[in-house]
Order: structure tokens, then sequence, then C-alpha cells
């Protein structure tokens, strides 16, 4: 068994001496695993770096064994981004969810050329509110995408301003009535185009976050979302707290 | 291998598991050591009991030691006011061969690690910020690696430091000592180029 494909790293730990075990999202095979020979030595350790895009090629002897990959670097983008700490968490968290979200050796090409375009954008200005576009996608792709076409309670397009915690559709001003402190906030900036405050992009990871944690969290089985994830929103907050921050 | 009288093969079945070796090479090594019992078994054997016995983690700084306080916080003369960051022992170790360094250290024992749920609370950062003003340190030096965990720890740290007051600076990042650019990495290439200084 054998393929041929690109693909973006999402994680890299080692195994045994030399050797490590990658992660990697690619457009026709999806997330898939494999061991890189030498992958843990100091000649491989720019290249297996989060978020670098690699060609790759895929061995095994069977199609359920993990497989071998011969790699070599398309594009590094991780030392680009070492010295901005958002655009870092920014990256990690994009890698985590990535890997933590999707299933192994499921294509989702669509979701692919999103995630690439995500990455193209980290430490671009503005970036923050792809990110959290892509976290909508995210919810769509793995099935748990919000319904913010009209309001659940009135049928209206007009005024949207909450989503229902519980369903996921968009509520308007005037549906929300007195249960609009249970509701969550939807940041304009997910109705439509154009640049997003802090505090936007805060209330859009808080409402991605609520479904990301009680919807897909179960349903993997796990108990908790990817820590990158918090640290990206915590480092978020810091920096909108100093916005002379350029770090 | 049941020629093997089980004394020995369980050494090398321990042996096999230290690094760089596996169960073909460690078996060489045991029929080296039988070789030369006296010379290199025996005071081997003493030598690790007793390293065995006396190893301990510096309370202070976290590197190895056989006291509470490592010989390098144990001297007054590091007391240089600057503190100088390592994901491990063996960067410490690494950085006190090139003798540059004449402060003290402080080893994290990992960096954060979304992968393996590595989080602040298991590495030793509250531990680094209460010695900042216990020893009146001006300067923390961050020396992680250069990999997206050590520079997402490098930031962490950086900001739980804020409030102390301290300076914090990083190792720099480009071509190394007898590097050649053709061999280099586009990252490290375009690290080197931003800081490029002046010849």
């Amino acid at each position: 068994m054998d393929w041929r494909d690109e693909g973006v790293l999402l994680s890299m730990r080692k195994h045994g001496e030399s050797a490590a075990i990658i992660e990697v999202f690619t457009p026709a095979h999806g997330r898939h695993a494999g061991v890189v020979r030498g992958g843990g030595g100091r000649r491989m350790a720019p290249i297996l770096q989060p978020g670098n895009q690699l060609s790759l090629d895929w061995r095994a002897r069977l199609e359920d064994h993990i497989g071998a990959f011969t790699v070599e670097p398309l594009r590094a983008r991780a030392p680009a981004l070492m010295a901005d700490r958002a655009a870092l968490a920014g990256l990690s968290a994009t890698c985590a969810l990535l890997s933590f979200s999707l299933p192994e050796r499921e294509p989702h090409a669509a979701f692919y050329s999103a995630s690439i375009a995500l990455f193209d954008r980290l430490g671009e200005p503005g970036w923050e509110v792809d990110y959290l576009r892509w976290e909508m996608q995210l919810l769509d792709e793995m099935g748990y995408g919000l319904d913010l076409a009209t309001c659940a309670v009135t049928g209206s397009r007009d005024d949207l301003a909450y989503v229902s915690p519980k369903t996921g559709r968009a509520v308007s001003r005037k549906g929300a009535g007195e249960y609009a402190p249970r509701l969550l906030k939807l940041p304009e900036v997910l109705m439509g185009q154009g640049p997003a405050s802090a505090v936007e992009i805060a209330q859009g990871l808080t409402l991605t976050g609520h479904f990301l944690a009680n919807r897909l969290v179960p349903e993997l089985g796990r108990r908790t979302l990817p820590e990158a994830r918090q640290r990206l929103v915590d480092t978020l907050a810091r920096q909108s707290a100093r916005p002379s921050d350029t770090r | 291998m049941g020629d093997i009288p089980p004394q020995i093969e369980a050494l090398i079945e321990m042996m096999a598991r230290l690094p760089g070796l596996g169960p073909r090479s460690a078996r060489r090594a045991v029929l080296h050591l039988i070789g030369k019992r006296e010379l290199l078994m025996t005071p081997l054997a003493t030598a690790m009991a007793e390293v065995a016995r006396s190893v301990q983690n510096c309370t202070r700084c976290g590197n190895i030691g056989t006291d509470m306080l490592c010989p390098i916080c144990a001297s007054d003369r590091r007391a240089t006011g600057e503190i100088c960051v390592v994901e491990d022992v063996s960067d410490l170790w690494a950085m006190e061969r090139g003798g540059a360094f004449k402060g003290r250290y402080h080893v994290l024992g990992g960096t954060l690690s979304a992968l393996d749920a590595v989080g602040p609370e298991e590495l030793r950062i509250p531990q680094l910020v209460a010695r900042i003003p216990e020893e009146n340190v001006t300067e923390v030096i961050l020396a992680l690696n250069a990999t997206v965990d050590g520079q997402t720890t490098a930031h962490y740290i950086a900001d739980a430091l804020e409030a102390t007051g301290a300076q914090v600076t990083s190792l720099a990042q480009g071509v190394p000592i007898g590097g050649e650019l053709d061999y280099l990495d586009d990252g490290t290439i375009g690290a080197a180029l931003k800081a490029r200084k002046r010849f």
C-alpha cells in the first residue's frame, strides 16, 4: 500500500531513539498518522514542526498498518510565527483542534482547503476573525453547525443577536425577550464580513467554544477541549487588554 | 536464551533499556563488563549504587545534584541576578559546557504541550516566579528550544514574569557556528535574516 499527497503536520512525538510518529492532515486521506524514520533526529526537527506543510509519501504492507512516511518540506510556517505569541497560540490551537476533532483517514478536502487558508492567514492583520470563522466551519464539518439564517422564535432574518445554547439556532432580540440572559451572544462579525473588535472575537470564541465543549467533546468521548484552545482565548484576552503589545 | 544464567539475562534486559543500546549491543556490553569485572564492573556497580542512593533534584532550580541545593545554586559567585530558564537538565549541562553563562538556572522539566496535556501547573513556572524577588533577579534568559512548544512556553513565561519587573530576554536564533547556508532550513535562514546585526 502506498500513496503520495501533501499535508500539514499536526503533531509529532518521538518514537524510540531516532524515529517519530507524526500526524498530518491531508486533502485526500484526512488525518493520518505514520512513522518517520530518523524523524526524532536533529536534522528533521525544523521540518517536523506543527503547521509546516509537507510532501508525503506513505507506505505500509497492509492498509490498516500505521505505515511509514517519507517527508519533504514544502512550506515552513512555524518559524515565521514564533515571535508572535497570539499567532503562535492560533497555530497550536488549530493543530490541536484538527488532531482532536477529525476522524482518522477520512478525507475532508474542502475543510483542508479552509484550514490551509487559515494557516496562511495566521499572523496577518485580522487573522483572529478567520480563526473564529474556521471554528464555525469545524463545527459544521463535524455535524454540529449553527443555524444562523433565521430567528428560531419569530422566523425573522433581522436583528439576530443571540444563539440558543441548546439548539444552536439564532434568536432575534425580539424573539429572545426575557430569555436573553440565558442565550449566547451572537457577534455581528459572524453575520457578515469585515473586521471585528476584540470583544466580538471573545464573544464568538465563547459561542463556538460552548458548542465544541458541549457537543463535540462528549461525542468524541473526551472530557475537555485541547488546552491549546484555551491558551489562545487567554492570549487574545491579554492582548486586547494591552493594545500596545506587539510581541 | 536458555543457556544464559537468569541473573545475567536480567542484566542484559536492563542494559537493553538504556538509550543507544538494543538487545544485541546490551549483550556485548555485559560480556565486556564481565570480562573486566574488577576493573570496570565492580566500580560501575558501586558508582551506580552511590548515585541511586544520593541523587536528588535541587529544591531551588530543579537541577540534578546530591544535596538539597545543587552546586550552582549553592555557590554565591553564581548569584549574578540572572536566571537562565531551560527545558531540562540536559540543556543545563549544554549551557554549562559552553561556560559562557555565569548565573543560575531554572529547569522547567518540559514544555507546554497540547498533545501531551502538559499545562503550566505541570512545569515549575510558579517556582520561577517566586525566585525573582527572593534572589533579586534582574534578568531572566529564556533558553528554550526553537520549536512551537518551546516558544509557546517562552511566551507564557514572559507573561507570568511581567509583574515581577525582571527583564526577560531569549537566546538568539540563526546560523550555528560551522553552519553552511546551503544546508540550513528556510525557517532558520529567515530567523537569521530578521536578527541580522551591523557588521
